[in-house]
């Protein structure tokens, strides 16, 4: 096949380009030429976008298998594999994240056998890995199906129901852990984000943005994959997201009354406009717009309400482990741009893998054609995904 | 019975003698740079601040419930049983938890190192296992930091401030805050003034009870939300079957 330099690709081997260059400045010379981070900020971006976002961004993952397999909403069985799929990649390169962030990555197994029940980040890593390989499992049908193999097929369905179970005890003890996580600086977050709620909060949102995650996937595959849009299950997904979401604003809202805080989050400062910014991604604009029948029923609407969604919070976590500090720590912290360029070049892994995927594994099963070309000008709001998607080209 | 040390500012006259002691016992690099460097770090364990004509030492604090202990995942970090807060380089993996868990902000890192360690004061404790005091209380020419039993120099620091009131802030920074620590301190100004953590803002419960609280949980609630799980999966599937039987029965029932 030959190759072909669009726009798109060249900037995917840019990204690469650069995060290959951070990497190496990574390992072979250390975390503090590489980052920002220092004694007053020991976790910067990678903690708060490549593990906090990551995690939560993958949620969609245990949300649909849930709703399909445990409380048999077949409408949403289309969604299933591209959910589980981007959940399987987004654990993976988490993990690759973490390798990047740990300061001795090879004794990342350390925690197989000198392991601190006490401790939260134990928990989270036991979890994660466990549900890595439990999505492995989910996954691994697809690549079954695309070699015909019959047998191992069969294998996997019979322990499905045991594999779907486990995903999501897993999913609910991470996702809620690593709000956990932060329980342990009541003198250090900000007290708008540092709450004894704050499992509780990050397991909610997490359902949300899965819900949400799923939406603009399934858009975004839809505009890159040339696939018909199947609107009767977004519409679906837009409804269970506006209940997500007033459910969260809820909590949020319980829990800055029960804390006496409503009448310091509405004065300005710093951390102030940090939290209105997040509060309206996450919450005003997604309820407004999904409250309007009209709106849930476009997939403009419901693809402009999902990704505010997201945005929202990825603010809320990056406020939880960046934003909610500076104060204690008492000086600003902006990562490095060989952080960001990390970060970047495994979102952008993310990307071509997924469109690799879609391209040789059955995740669409309706999508055997090959891909069609596409028009430059269709490009709009689908950022890098048209480049992955013919990555593999 | 376990050991402590008692920090008293008001005997301390600045002369750094610690700091070059406790660098020369941890094999730290140490001279007239070091000793200007008015910050902790990771090749600096304790540090004495000057302000005014008055002085503060700073140091790891050995909290009778430590956190960073708590939330190490591999465990690298524990209490032993004669006070110290010890380190174990090889179990650390570097997710740097133990510095964000610390209400003192006492663990510092390599960070320009391939391999990095957490670097923090462990209270000499192969001296202490020994008998002996540690290398900065044993230069110490005034006694101003002092070791001994913690509960001994609790009485000390008491009768101190109660035959020299006018000299102390009447407190005893570390005896209740974050649940007691192994470091008592005595001073004529508020510790907060040196970058002590206000105690009001600590508090006097453990902090490792603020993730403990959600961790007691977890074995409860695996056995528990797995059967519930269980449980949705087994109702809704069984009903998919009676759905499906109901069906059968109807297409039977409607043929015959």
């Amino acid at each position: 096949m030959k190759f072909k330099l669009t726009f798109w690709r060249v900037v995917f081997i840019v990204i690469m380009g650069l995060g290959l260059y951070s990497t190496l400045i990574r390992f072979f010379y250390g975390l503090g030429a590489v980052s920002n981070m220092s004694d007053q900020f020991p976790w910067g971006l990678w903690i708060g976008f490549d593990l906090l976002c990551g995690v939560m961004l993958a949620a969609g993952g245990f949300c649909i298998v849930g709703a399909v397999y445990l409380f048999n909403v077949e409408r949403l069985h289309s969604v299933v594999r591209p959910a589980v799929l981007t959940a399987f990649l987004g654990y993976c390169l988490f993990i690759v994240g973490l390798l990047f962030d740990l300061g001795r990555p090879w004794y990342i197994w350390h925690q197989l056998i000198y392991m601190n029940p006490h401790s939260v980040m134990f928990e989270v890593g036991i979890c994660v890995m466990s549900y890595t390989t439990v999505l492995f499992f989910e996954f691994l049908p697809n690549v079954f199906e695309r070699f015909n193999l019959k047998t191992p097929i069969k294998w996997i369905q019979k322990i499905y129901p045991v594999l779907i179970i486990l995903g999501i005890l897993l999913s609910t003890l991470h996702q809620s852990s690593l709000g956990a996580l932060y329980l342990i600086m009541p003198s250090k977050l900000h007290p708008f984000w540092y709450t004894p709620a704050l499992p509780f909060l990050f397991f909610g949102s997490a359902i949300a943005v899965g819900l949400a995650m799923t939406i603009f996937e399934s858009t975004q595959s839809a505009k890159a994959f040339g696939r018909h849009l199947e609107l009767p299950v977004l519409v679906e997904l837009g409804g269970a997201l506006l209940v997500a979401l007033w459910v969260n604003a809820l909590l949020r809202f319980e829990d800055y009354f029960h804390r006496g805080l409503l009448g310091q989050i509405v004065k300005p400062s710093y951390e102030a406009y940090f939290l209105w910014l997040e509060l309206t991604l996450a919450f005003v604009i997604p309820i407004t717009l999904l409250s309007f029948k009209k709106v849930r029923l476009s997939p403009g609407g419901l693809y402009l309400a999902s990704v505010c969604t997201v945005l929202g919070f990825i603010t809320n976590r990056l406020n939880v482990s960046v934003i909610g500090f500076e104060t204690y720590a008492g000086h600003h912290y902006l990562p490095k741009w060989t952080e960001f360029s990390v970060t970047l070049m495994i979102v952008a892994a993310g990307f071509a893998l997924f469109g690799l995927a879609v391209k040789y594994l059955p995740i669409f099963p309706e999508v055997r054609v090959p891909v069609k070309p596409r028009l430059r000008s269709e490009t709009g709001p689908a950022v890098s995904t048209p480049v992955l998607g013919h990555a593999g080209d | 019975m376990s050991k402590a040390l008692l920090y008293d500012s008001t005997i301390c006259i600045g002369c750094k003698q610690c700091e070059s002691a406790c660098a020369q016992q941890n094999k730290l690099p140490y001279d007239d740079k070091v000793a200007a460097e008015p910050v902790q770090s990771a090749h600096k364990f304790t540090v004495v601040l000057t302000k005014d004509d008055k002085f503060m030492r700073r140091i790891c604090m050995h909290c009778e419930h430590p956190a960073c202990a708590s939330v190490c995942p591999v465990g690298a970090m524990h209490k032993t049983k004669e006070g110290p807060v010890v380190y174990d380089v090889w179990k650390c993996i570097g997710c740097r938890y133990c510095m964000v868990a610390c209400a003192f902000a006492q663990p510092k890192y390599e960070w320009q190192s391939l391999n990095p360690r957490i670097r923090k004061c462990i209270m000499c404790p192969d001296r202490v296992v020994a008998g002996k005091q540690t290398a900065c209380a044993e230069i110490c020419p005034t006694g101003a930091t002092k070791f001994g039993e913690r509960d001994d120099l609790i009485k000390e620091a008491r009768d101190r401030i109660r035959q020299n009131p006018a000299n102390y802030v009447p407190r005893i920074y570390g005896l209740n805050e974050v649940g007691g620590t192994s470091v008592l301190i005595l001073s004529s100004m508020n510790v907060e003034e040196y970058g002590y953590p206000a105690s009001a803002k600590i508090g006097d419960t453990p902090i490792p009870e603020y993730t403990g609280r959600v961790m007691e949980k977890v074995p409860d609630f695996i056995p528990v939300w797995t059967l519930v799980l269980g449980g949705i999966y087994w109702v809704s599937h069984r009903r998919q079957e009676v759905a499906a039987a109901e069906a059968e029965e109807k297409k039977n029932g409607s043929a015959t």
